[in-house]
């Protein structure tokens, strides 16, 4: 097994990626069509990664599992994308955007590959407009920009509230022409079950068709696993359905580290757990802390007549709310990072402040921004001594050009007018900054195979900041890859095409059809969703926004035990030779119940505090989070040794030589 | 709390006979999605040893594009601007029936229950609904070429399509016009896409008629389902753009 060698070129932080560029080995024109290249996943990552390497002449094949690789999941995020381009001049720069990012992410994430994010951020805003990206505008025709947590510039390009359908749609045709070429090979509905190790190097997966359940070999030079992120693990969280670990947690049975698996981002904005029947978790976009203002009754008497339905959050006057994040952290006020904004939330809500019927949720206030907004816009239109009821008419349109689309989402679940209740609001999983180890070049530790976007660990540290997660993809995709996976493909041009007809092959088929068989011929008394549901309450309640030893400890045995009881006892109907979600279900969960178990001993190993990580034992006086970087400023990367508690322990080394390691503040 | 009877289509696979089968499910809560009580019925499918229904889902928060039921007659159910995860139980009433049915389309078979093959969009997408320009980021600096908002907003409006289907599933002709018009639309309306813009309608129109889509007979049903409120007006961009790219075809 490879050593951890972070293959960080030498030099100045700025000078980097340029000259790691000018030396890296090169594939010629001719070359490169003799080498295939297999994608995992059609998300920002996957749909850049595939048409960008299909451009540069390799043949690839790439893989998801929806039914076009339109619908991956990057589709759903919502408020913007960074960018160090300084268009509002207001003093943005590279450095900035990378000193927020690794300050944001409390210093756990790597210099090198940070400052390369933020060095290639301008230049996916020219790519995406460049494809036709219709990005916001205003009556100049210039693009426009807000603001997202954890920053003090606005750098944030959106679409209204569908940044990352249009970015998704931008990648999708680029993807699309090339498909229309024939350089990508395109399979919907596939499904990876297992990458492929030939004499320790990746040399293709084990797919399976989800409409006819056939079991299929795919040969390549490497393999891309652009995956997505676990935050379902929670059974509950903004992910979609579909959205799964298996492809990472298969790399990682392979020989792939996985890195950092406790950092798990809870975000301060969803719509809160309506009962028992939730499927799944709704975001409200964080650009929504924008203009929206996040309170709390002053008093627990109001709470509780606000839970008990005798009182409504617009009876309280100015001085009876309390407006917990601008009183705690005054200079960021509302946009301090998601992590402190949700660990101030359930500290208002465990206090006994919470607001609805459940006391898990606080309010998100539009009232002061419409009227602001409203009496700019009554300026602006020569209105004298304007009522209050035309201001806020006035200041409500206003509103609604900017996120309509999200009122509109939030009224259609609750069932609620946010433009004149405040929305309720509440924490909910949503990304994973952990993921599978990666170098610099995006390879893991099994040489051939890569990581990219969510899937990786490599950029967010233990925290990731708004509207970063789309820049990550997207760079990963278009601007890395293209060139890094160069250094290893240049040795493989006399390989010649990889043959599916081997033992490694084979094995690793039969292992699948094992699994397969094994669940179906198993005829328990309980549906997947019985054991995802408590799977997902053992991590929610153990390591989830607040975590502690003994908690961990207990969630460890508790998974271990969940796990055996879902092999013995899981119902899974229908056959395999056919169109089966629940068998697919299955064998996600299957690997969720042993990753959650590695977030866990992940979770009880880092003993001290970090972003999305909080251990309960390891805070200031004041209930922040407290680092311990003396002992604990490495990622931690897992070898897995045959099952999850044995896994083993390996460390990377986070050296600081830009930065100097702070205390996060935003008071 | 609500009891319910559904008729739902029951298909085993694309080349099996279907047809209708009653079910009744009890105790929906109104702040439930229409999927969600789905899910519901579905646990008790299993739970009772029966095949649960196979249908299309992903985001659940009406961005994706892959919910796609057919419901009362109507794509994505009775409620406006709404695809069928984002509808919620409160539109029902206790002791209704509700049918639902797989999108009817020659050019989506359905390939298992409630889950139909949508590829077709895939193809005409491929036929041109891109801007030929590689992915190297070099290219013009995203500010220097000014586009009037009235023209960016317009081509984001038509750029909202989330390729569910609806449109077509609602048109008597099962025509796809509103999916491809918006596409043509928001590349037209936009500099960078008017280098192609020709080569574009022409092929995008050609595969649409290729995949077996209907014609257009102006009827609005596509507009009037579309969960997003795509509106007709890309159409009659198109049109234009298809009669422009023809009277000065070259070829």
């Amino acid at each position: 097994m490879s050593a951890l060698d972070s293959k960080i070129p030498e030099g100045p932080l700025e000078k980097k990626w340029q000259n790691h560029k000018s030396n890296i080995k090169l594939v010629n024109p001719a070359n490169k069509r003799l080498i295939d290249v297999i994608v995992i996943g059609t998300g920002l990552a996957g749909s850049a990664a595939a048409a960008s390497m299909a451009e540069m002449g390799y043949n690839v094949k790439a893989f998801c599992f929806q039914d076009s690789p339109r619908r991956a999941h990057s589709i759903a995020a919502q408020g913007g994308i960074n960018a160090a381009k300084n268009y509002q001049n207001d003093g943005d720069s590279v450095y900035r955007l990378f000193y927020d990012t690794i300050k944001g992410g409390d210093y756990r994430s790597r210099e090198a590959n940070v400052y390369r994010l933020a060095e290639v951020s301008a230049n996916i805003i020219d790519q995406a407009v460049a494809q036709g990206v219709p990005f916001a505008r205003d009556y100049g025709g210039q693009l426009d920009n807000r603001s997202f947590g954890g920053v003090q510039v606005s750098r944030t390009f959106y679409a209204k509230g569908q940044t990352g359908q249009q970015l998704l749609l931008g990648a999708y045709s680029a993807l699309s022409r090339q498909i229309s070429k024939g350089k990508v090979k395109m399979y919907n509905r596939h499904e990876m079950m297992d990458v492929v190790v030939v004499d320790g190097k990746a040399r293709g997966i084990i797919a399976k068709n989800l409409v006819t359940g056939e079991i299929e070999r795919h040969g390549a030079h490497a393999v891309l696993l652009c995956s997505g992120g676990y935050g379902n693990v929670f059974f509950l969280s903004t992910n979609a359905m579909g959205s799964n670990g298996s492809a990472a947690w298969r790399a990682h049975k392979k020989g792939a580290y996985m890195a950092n698996p406790c950092y798990t981002q809870i975000h301060p904005t969803c719509i809160p757990v309506s009962g028992e029947h939730q499927s799944k978790l709704t975001l409200m976009s964080e650009s929504l802390r924008n203009d929206g203002r996040i309170w709390v009754p002053k008093n627990r008497k109001d709470a509780e007549a606000i839970r008990e339905g005798k009182k409504k959050p617009t009876d309280l006057k100015e001085e009876e709310r309390d407006y917990y994040l601008e009183r705690r952290y005054p200079s960021f006020g509302n946009l301090v990072p998601r992590d402190v904004a949700s660990r101030a939330a359930k500290e208002r809500c465990d206090e006994g402040f919470g607001v609805n019927a459940t006391g898990q949720a606080v309010y998100l206030d539009f009232s002061a921004a419409i009227m602001r907004y409203g009496k700019t816009e009554a300026n602006v239109q020569g209105i004298d001594n304007p009522s209050d009821a035309q201001i806020r008419e006035l200041g409500t349109k206003v509103v609604e050009a900017k996120y309509g689309n999200l009122f509109e989402m939030y009224e259609k679940i609750v069932d609620d007018n946010p433009y004149q209740t405040p929305m309720m609001i509440f924490p909910a999983v949503h990304y994973t900054m952990g993921g599978i180890w990666v170098d610099y070049n995006l390879m893991t530790t099994v040489p051939g195979l890569y990581a990219l976007g969510e899937a990786n660990f490599s950029d967010h540290g233990a925290n990731r900041l708004g509207a970063s997660a789309l820049m990550q993809g997207l760079a990963d995709g278009y601007f890395v890859i293209p060139y890094t996976v160069g250094d290893y493909l240049a040795n493989e041009i006399r390989t010649g095409s990889i043959s599916t007809d081997t033992p490694e092959f084979e094995a690793a088929e039969r292992e699948v059809q094992a699994n397969i068989d094994k669940l179906l011929n198993n005829k328990g008394n309980h549906s997947v969703d019985h054991f995802h549901k408590r799977l997902g309450k053992i991590m929610w309640d153990k390591c989830g926004m607040a975590r502690n030893a003994q908690g961990l400890q207990e969630a460890i045995k508790e998974i271990k035990a969940l796990r055996a009881e879902f092999w013995d006892d899981v119902k899974v109907p229908g056959g395999k030779h056919e169109m089966n979600p629940e068998l697919d279900k299955a064998l996600r969960v299957a690997d969720f119940l042993e990753l959650g178990e590695l977030m866990c001993k992940d979770a009880l190993t880092r003993e001290e505090s970090a972003g999305g990580h909080f251990r309960e034992e390891y805070q200031t006086e004041e209930g922040e989070a407290l680092r311990r970087d003396e002992d604990f400023a490495f990622v931690s990367a897992w070898e897995y040794k045959g099952e999850p508690s044995e896994a083993v322990l390996h460390k990377e080394e986070l050296m600081f030589e830009n930065v100097e390691l702070k205390t996060r503040s935003y008071k | 709390m609500m009891n319910l009877t559904l008729k739902i289509w029951r298909q085993a696979s694309s080349n099996a006979q279907g047809k209708m089968v009653d079910y009744k499910v009890s105790d929906i809560d109104g702040d439930m999605s229409f999927l969600e009580m789905i899910d519901i019925l579905n646990e008790q499918l299993i739970a009772k040893g029966e095949d649960p229904v196979t249908f299309d889902h992903d985001c659940r928060e009406g961005i994706c594009g892959a919910c796609s039921m057919h419901i009362n007659g109507e794509p994505h159910g009775p409620e406006g601007a709404t695809t069928t995860c984002q509808l919620h139980m409160r539109k029902f009433k206790d002791g209704d029936t509700i049918t639902i049915e797989p999108w009817r389309a020659k050019a989506f078979p359905v390939i298992k229950d409630l889950m139909v093959d949508r590829a077709a969009f895939d193809r005409i997408i491929q036929a041109g609904g891109y801007v030929s320009t590689n992915t190297s980021g070099n290219t013009l600096d995203a500010n220097a070429i000014p586009v009037e908002k009235k023209n960016a907003d317009m081509a984001f409006n038509a750029a909202t399509c989330i390729g569910c289907g609806a449109c077509v599933a609602a048109c008597k002709n099962a025509s796809a016009m509103l999916f491809v018009s918006a596409k043509v639309a928001q590349l037209s309306l936009l500099p960078q896409g008017q280098v192609e813009a020709k080569d574009r309608v022409r092929n995008m129109v050609n595969q649409m008629d290729l995949e077996g889509f209907g014609h257009c007979t102006n009827t609005g049903a596509c507009s009037a389902e579309c969960p997003k409120e795509i509106s007709l007006d890309n159409i009659a961009r198109m049109n234009r753009e298809y009669l422009s790219a023809s009277i000065t075809a070259e070829d």
